[in-house]
């Protein structure tokens, strides 16, 4: 783990592996199907002002 | 059980403390060993008091919101302090007899520049983040906040972190690294408190009931995350002695500023940008009443700002004995950053979608979205900056300090009102007392704000093309103290435009008082006491 060995890294596959996952969250952010999901996280703000959800109604949350 | 335990090591921090008031090399060191003693004395008296009480239940149908409450309260407090040390020090620019003689060496301005800094960005801006943290994690996870009693520790623990930083550098207890100023034992104590905050947090995403983890949370988790990783790295010193609070640094040179400014530009991008954003992303969906304009959008400004910003750092280094190369990087990514930032305040903007008009009848949302426009004006700002060409001209000029303003100002300030705004009345359980005097507070911060961008533009684009004009044999045309003169009307513009923006402060902190006062008759089952 020395300069060199950290300097060759993000010189060449760091680089290349940084780019790609970061792709990748866009590409999983566009997926098919993500809409739904989408709306409904945006709609989480909205659900539990006041009180926590109780653990009687567990699926409330969906 | 583990009361005996705190009880052991609060005794044992408590007479350490008196050996270190009795030891100590140095005044700050000496009367910080005080403060740490009395704090570590009460907390065992108040720790004894207790032990062997019988529990008192958690009541789990309700959302913890006293640390809420007090990091609310806090962040009020130590904004009006902050904005007070900020104008008196810029009056000092103007008139520098304000740096008076009997205050020499305490309260002259290279003393006290390093308090406002600091009680603006870490006191006011940390209790911010910390109340929004608390408050949308627990709402966002619809449970009860994780670890009990640790979120007040990670309150108090904070308070006694600003205490010591803030007296530290009134008696020259500075490391000298910008921002980063408090010295060894100070970053110890913080390092303590941000693990216990991480911690917390992390608890309470952990034992979640959404399944998905809201936006807002990612950026405060990436904030606090990223403190901590970049406050132990340039922290990274060793003391002269136990009994002193001088120390050294480990990287020098070159590396130490590539280091500090890696820490400097970060605090910005992950203190003071990915935490307010994470404000921004529950606090404007919540006073528009309509969900965040584009998730999609929002996890790609995400993404984008976390892959982008750590680089960004080495722009403070143009034509230094940072390599070339490094400081083109810096350069380079932070230009690319326009991009998630205006991608994010786009999103906040958009936001209002067929809202608009709620403009016009809600100051506190007119504050967030002005919160907005300046995060836009100043993520455009900073960029060019960074280029090399222009920093030629800006670096060392008030137009740093100006840019500087128009975001911690208009960007950080304004989010941080309008959740005050919004969370005293959710948290107390009332109305707001006045919305008059919240647009009262919205227009003289905002023309304070301008008085005080417009002001450092004209005197630091001035002071550079000053600093560079060569006559025709090349000799320099002006001197230092020429530069100075021409400044002092300017200095004087940006002094009342601080004063401005303090009065509206002020007149906050009257409406919040009156708004808690208006709940003083409503059953206080869990309020606490106002500092």
């Amino acid at each position: 783990m020395d300069y060199e060995f950290l300097r060759g890294l993000s010189g060449s596959i760091g680089t290349v592996l940084l780019v790609a996952s970061f792709a990748g969250f866009v590409i999983f952010a566009f997926r098919p199907g993500s809409k739904r999901v989408h709306r409904d996280s945006a709609e989480i703000p909205f659900r539990h002002d006041d009180a926590p959800a109780r653990d009687d109604a567990g699926q409330e949350a969906q | 059980m583990s009361d005996y335990l705190k009880l052991a090591v609060l005794g044992l921090v408590t007479v350490f403390a008196a050996m270190g008031a009795n030891y100590g090399l140095d005044v700050a060191y000496k009367v910080h060993a005080w403060i740490i003693m009395a704090v570590a004395g009460g907390t065992f008296l108040w720790q004894l008091r207790r032990t062997g009480e019988p529990a008192v239940p958690v009541p789990t149908g309700e959302y913890m919101d006293g640390p809420v409450r007090a990091a609310a309260i806090a962040t009020a407090f130590w904004g009006i302090v902050g904005f007070l040390a900020g104008v008196f020090i810029a009056f000092q620019l103007a008139f520098p007899a304000l740096n008076f003689d009997w205050a020499q060496g305490y309260a002259n301005f290279g003393r006290l520049r390093p308090l406002h800094t600091s009680a603006v960005i870490f006191a006011f801006g940390g209790n911010a983040l910390i109340a929004a943290s608390f408050y949308i994690v627990q709402r966002t996870s619809a449970v009860r906040m994780w670890g009990g009693g640790l979120s007040w520790f990670v309150f108090w623990g904070y308070q006694l972190f600003i205490v010591l930083a803030a007296t530290g550098y009134l008696m020259g207890s500075t490391q000298g690294q910008e921002y980063a100023e408090p010295e060894w034992y100070v970053d110890l104590w913080l390092t303590v408190v941000w693990v216990a905050f991480l911690l917390v947090y992390l608890g309470t995403i952990l034992k979640r009931k959404e399944p998905h983890i809201y936006v807002a949370n990612w950026f405060l988790l990436s904030f606090i995350v990223t403190v901590a990783l970049l406050h132990v790295v340039n922290n990274l010193s060793i003391p002269v002695s136990i009994w002193g609070s001088r120390s050294v640094q480990v990287f020098s040179g070159v590396q130490n500023a590539m280091t500090q400014w890696w820490y400097g530009h970060n605090a910005v991008g992950f203190f003071l940008t990915a935490g307010f954003l994470g404000m921004m992303y529950y606090f404007i969906p919540k006073q528009a009443e309509r969900p965040v304009y584009s998730y999609k959008l929002s996890i790609i400004h995400f993404w984008a700002l976390i892959f982008l910003y750590i680089w960004a750092g080495p722009h403070h280094l143009h034509y230094t004995a940072l390599p070339d190369w490094a400081s083109t990087l810096g350069m380079v990514f932070s230009i690319i950053l326009w991009m998630p930032s205006w991608g994010g305040m786009i999103n906040g903007l958009m936001t209002l979608q067929g809202a608009w008009d709620k403009l016009r009848t809600d100051p506190i949302l007119r504050m967030m979205v002005t919160s907005l426009a300046f995060y836009g004006m100043s993520t455009f700002e900073g960029p060019m900056m960074s280029i090399r060409a222009v920093n030629s001209l800006s670096h060392y000029t008030d137009w740093t300090i100006g840019h500087v303003h128009s975001g911690a100002l208009g960007w950080n300030g304004m989010i941080t009102f309008g959740m005050l705004y919004y969370l005293f009345p959710k948290l107390w359980h009332v109305k707001l007392y006045s919305l008059r005097a919240v647009s009262w507070h919205f227009w003289l911060a905002t023309v304070g704000i301008v008085l005080y961008a417009a002001s450092m533009w004209v005197t630091g684009i001035m002071e550079g093309l000053m600093w560079r004009e060569v006559d025709a044999q090349g000799f320099l045309v002006n001197s230092f103290a020429d530069t100075v003169e021409a400044k002092f009307p300017m200095y004087v513009v940006r002094g009342l435009g601080g004063i401005m923006f303090l009065s509206g402060a002020l007149i906050m902190a009257w409406n919040l008082w009156m708004t808690v006062r208006s709940a003083g008759n409503k059953p206080a089952s869990d309020l606490v006491p106002a500092e």
